[in-house]
């Protein structure tokens, strides 16, 4: 037989065809079918849920100020889900998104996984892996060698937020070690403390009880944009909106662009930003001028709305009066766009609703405030008669009591250190009011003035990311020989750091969590571990009580403490108790009456306050209240504003990559900043909707995508705040450009705290 | 082209048709060979190739913790929510096993390598459903009042563990589907049971080739009560796909 080409194929489908029907008749097809089709459901890279025990842990979120109360589904040692605690009087049992994405910090690619050491050039992100004694030995021996040359104030340190026992701590240490260089946030909040102090005589940060009142006059504030506690607003915003017998409240919104916050209310007004001081005055005048001021509280809490003789038998001219003669609305329109008509029907709305309040602090508050807006906006409040009262402000028992610590050890270096001067005290000196100023920080660093500042401890708050003019910021970091970074994540300044000694985060450690800003009751929470550290890090607590310990001398002993838990039940005192069993410590205290409200000397609401030290009378000259943005019309002709979302500015963290996700492309196209513009401004300049331009700034520039917006006034241009980190990880790093690198300060001329609103800038087609 | 030769080409099919007529027989046994040798791919080479063997971590002896503790729910509990535990931890065993309490090389191994390091055992799990099934043993157990040797069969007459099998290509335990390649099995587990007691010839203890067909734990398993048991009806595709 030959074996032809035809002999082959015969033999051969012969073969085929016996083992097709041979192999039918086994399981191999049918099984394979199956195990096929289920091989297709099992891709490796599916997250599968682990298997274990299910518990629920209760703690406190720190993403941002605003204190919710979280529970964490755990599945055995695994951390699975992050909701709100029900029943929290904070949160209700809501929750934000990214307090829900909390998760991917804690597993995410951000975290930094022990303590770390440069070895590259500083912002390259260079680190190599050291042990935790080898972190604290070689910190400690550096500042004690500053320290033993007798330059302990060349140490500075930022402590982020200004209040909590951490904080605490660090500038416990500053002031053991002898440096007066610590420098936290100044927000709205503070603002708001530095007038409650000179209007009603108290040290405290004044609330606003929202839930209660019937009309909320908003200056600017993101009320449904991040602002106060952001999860019991919104809670408290649903509320208002259910169809119950309680009369809805209404919400009045000043804002010079349609946000979330001016989108969801009952009236949005588009004053020119800047000018909210002068729109509140135009409606005190109206109040005034009708007489529709709560005249029983006038008369008897207040002073200084009508003209009065002073201690000296000086006569002195009252608010009534300046207001009266400066703000009339017809005047005041030409300077806040809003026609007179507007301000008369708002000013008589507030003044005849049962339960109104004003509020200020723009957008999320975050930021200091002009000083004058917030005094205008205090007095309107002041002539409604709400003070202390439901719906009205509400001047708390001060809920930053310093914690009650043995007060810390000094020695002659220390006390020498302590008497240098701030690296801020020239600006310092300029303002009556000013405290610390931080955004002073880069520049006194880069002039090396007062003195070179050689060791730089960053506890939080990133300042390479947030400080105005951040690229100055990030000159300066390069600048200090040293600076170390207690940061949990690879944000913007850790990027710049020598040495990392990362902090637990939040879902980690133990650690009070100061009372929400806005709220109308004081509520201090407790952070507890839910988790057991994922990585090799260390509570910031202990870090600084461990450098201490190690410095030895009059640095150690004032921190007697084993360890920061110890520190932390001590500092709480009575408050300890409570904050235990239910996670919280709630004040329970009625609001004082309008007899033992105010602790001015004249134990009356100020209208015209003095400031203290005989600082003199404020300014109510009309010029003093705009605030203009910095940099020059001639050259950048529009105004850039940052806008803010509960997406992606908190003020602590930069987003998550679920956060990041969610991100609509009219916010970030691609890696695009999408930048706002109305279609009138971008037309004259040419610039069509979805194109790319240039966006300019004194202080830099950005390459950015223009969306046409009717919702924003034209002239300015939007830019969503909370992009363009150079830290983190692949999902936030190199997207969209960083707002606070284009914007810098402009000082306040009473507080000296930047209170930029906006920048001038130009747009060009790129 | 010449008439002779196209003669030629014209006969030659018919020629060749001959030829090839021879071939039938040939390969008729081709077919047949081939059949008899995809019977045995099929159901011998084929599921040896699948399945991947692995022995457990540490033989355990079931049986023995079964007379020890007197039932199932001693390690394998439900948690206070309802919960099942499933496979204890070393927070259950060591509240024996702390110490090597007997002589026997795999407790030794358990303590030493286990308890003392701190870690946990990486059990096979004969049993474990895919992620996308829900299934709560509370209702099978506590409700429905079903034994555990229903679903698992004697597990608690077993002297030492027997091999896990895994499949290559889905990942799954082999249980799931049954030990019998086919498919088709008869719910019986006192073949498996008896082997592990030593009362089987298999060829190594374990029963394998025991000639037994264990029950699998496939969906139509699960449907064979919940579609046709009375009071059991449960039949949805979201009782256990939630």
């Amino acid at each position: 037989m030959k074996l032809d080409r035809r002999t082959f194929l015969t033999l051969g489908v012969g073969a085929a065809a016996g083992g097709a029907l041979g192999i039918s008749f086994t399981p191999l097809p049918w099984k394979m079918t199956d195990d096929g089709s289920i091989w297709t459901q099992n891709w490796p890279w599916t997250p599968v849920p682990p298997t274990g025990e299910v518990s629920e842990r209760e703690t406190v979120c720190t993403l941002c100020p605003g204190g919710c109360g979280v529970s964490v589904r755990k599945v055995g040692d695994r951390c699975v889900k992050i909701e709100g605690t029900k029943g929290h009087p904070v949160n209700k049992g809501g929750i934000c998104l990214l307090g829900l994405s909390g998760l991917q910090f804690l597993y995410g690619p951000s975290r930094v996984h022990g303590p770390l050491k440069r070895i590259g050039r500083r912002g390259e992100g260079n680190f190599q892996e050291i042990t935790w004694e080898e972190a604290i030995a070689e910190v400690a021996e550096k500042l004690s060698a500053i320290r033993n040359a007798g330059r302990p104030h060349s140490v500075a340190c930022m402590t982020g937020p200004a209040r909590g026992t951490v904080p605490a701590l660090f500038t416990r240490f500053m002031e053991a070690f002898g440096s007066p260089n610590v420098f936290s946030n100044q927000d709205s909040w503070d603002t708001h403390r530095q007038v409650a102090k000179v209007m009603y005589g108290v040290d405290a940060y004044p609330g606003f009880d929202l839930e209660n009142a019937s009309l909320i006059l908003s200056f600017g504030s993101g009320l449904l944009d991040g602002w106060g506690s952001p999860v019991h607003m919104l809670a408290g915003y649903g509320e208002s909106r259910k169809s119950s017998a309680r009369p809805q409240t209404r919400i009045v919104q000043v804002e010079p662009r349609l946000s979330l916050t001016a989108a969801k209310s009952d009236e949005w007004v588009a004053a020119k930003p800047g000018t909210e001081a002068a729109l509140a005055l135009a409606m005190a005048h109206v109040i005034i001028k009708e007489n529709l001021y709560n005249k029983n509280f006038v008369a008897f809490y207040t002073r200084g709305l009508t003209d009065w003789t002073d201690e000296n038998n000086r006569p002195q001219v009252g608010f009534a009066r300046t207001v009266l003669e400066n703000y009339s609305p017809v005047k005041m329109a030409a300077i806040t766009g809003v026609d007179p008509q507007t301000v008369e029907r708002l000013a008589r709305q507030f003044a005849k609703a049962e339960r109104p309040v004003a509020v200020c602090g723009r957008a999320q508050g975050d930021q200091a405030g002009e000083f004058h807006t917030f005094l205008a906006v205090h007095a309107l409040n002041a002539l409604a008669g709400n003070i202390n009262r439901p719906g009205g402000v509400r001047i708390k028992a001060a809920d930053d009591e310093a914690p009650a610590w043995p007060l810390a050890k000094g020695d002659s270096t220390s006390r020498a250190g302590l008497k240098r001067p701030r690296l801020d005290a020239v600006p310092v000196r300029r303002y009556p009011l000013a405290e610390n100023l931080p955004h002073t920080f880069a520049d006194a660093v880069l002039k090396g003035e007062p003195y070179k500042l050689e060791v730089l401890l960053v506890a939080g708050g990133d300042p390479g990311y947030f400080l105005p003019a951040s690229s100055k910021v990030k000159e300066a970091l390069t600048r200090i020989p040293l600076v170390v970074s207690f940061s949990p994540v690879y944000d913007d300044t850790a990027m710049f750091a020598d040495y990392i000694l990362p902090d637990h985060l939040y879902l980690e450690s133990l650690r009070d969590v100061p009372s929400p800003p806005g709220l109308a009751t004081c509520v201090i929470g407790l952070a507890r571990p839910v988790v057991d550290p994922v990585y090799k890090t260390r509570h910031a607590g202990d870090s600084v009580l461990e450098i201490a310990k190690a410095m030895s001398g009059s640095v150690a002993a004032s921190f007697p403490w084993g360890d920061y838990e110890e520190c932390l039940r001590e500092a709480m005192g009575d408050k300890w108790g409570d904050m235990e069993d239910q996670g919280y410590w709630k004040e329970q205290a009625a609001a004082p009456s309008w007899t033992e409200t105010f602790g001015t000397p004249s134990r009356r609401f100020e209208f015209c306050p003095d400031l203290p030290q005989g600082g003199g009378r404020i300014s109510v000259k009309p010029k003093a209240w705009v605030a203009q943005p910095l940099g020059d019309p001639k050259t950048h002709p529009l105004v850039a504003v940052p806008i803010q979302s509960m997406r992606l500015e908190n003020g602590t963290m930069g987003a998550p990559p679920f956060v990041v996700k969610c991100m609509p492309d009219t916010v970030l196209e691609k890696d695009w900043l999408v930048v706002e513009v109305n279609p009138r401004t971008a037309k004259a300049y040419g610039i069509g909707d979805g194109n790319k331009a240039l966006l300019s700034t004194s202080l830099g520039q950005a390459l950015v995508m223009v969306l046409h917006d009717e919702g924003i006034m034209p002239g300015l241009v939007g830019v969503p705040a909370g992009l363009g980190h150079v830290g983190y990880d692949r999902f936030l790093r190199g997207k969209g450009a960083n707002y606070h690198a284009l914007s810098g300060a402009v000082e306040d001329p009473v507080t000296g705290n930047d209170v930029a609103w906006g920048v001038y800038a130009s747009l060009r087609q790129a | 082209m010449s008439q002779a030769e196209k003669n030629h080409q014209d006969h030659q099919p018919v020629a060749k048709n001959n030829d090839y007529a021879g071939l039938m027989p040939l390969t008729l046994f081709l077919a047949i060979v081939a059949a008899y040798a995809s019977l045995l791919i099929g159901w011998v080479v084929f599921p040896m190739l699948l399945y991947a063997k692995y022995e457990q971590p540490i033989n355990f002896n079931h049986s023995l913790h079964v007379d020890e503790t007197g039932d199932c729910e001693s390690c394998h509990y439900f948690r206070e929510d309802g919960s099942y535990a499933g496979l204890p931890g070393n927070d259950v065993c060591t509240g024996c096993h702390s110490d090597v309490m007997g002589s026997d090389p795999e407790e030794i191994k358990y303590v030493e390598e286990y308890v003392n390091k701190d870690r946990e055992v990486d059990w096979y799990v004969y049993s474990r459903q895919p992620d996308c099934v829900f299934f709560s043993h509370a209702a099978h157990v506590l409700k429905g009042e079903m034994e555990c040797e229903t679903c698992h069969g004697d597990v608690g007459a077993e002297e030492s563990t027997r091999p896990y099998y895994v499949n290559r290509l889905t990942g799954y335990s082999r249980d799931i589907w049954g030990e019998n390649i086919s498919g088709i099995n008869n719910h019986d587990w006192s073949a498996l049971t008896s082997a592990h007691a030593g009362e089987d010839d298999g060829e190594d203890g374990h029963g394998e080739g025991g000639g037994f067909t264990m029950k699998s734990m496939k969906m139509d398993d699960c449907a064979d009560c919940h579609l046709h048991m009375k009071g059991v009806e449960r039949e949805g595709c979201f009782v256990c796909h939630k």
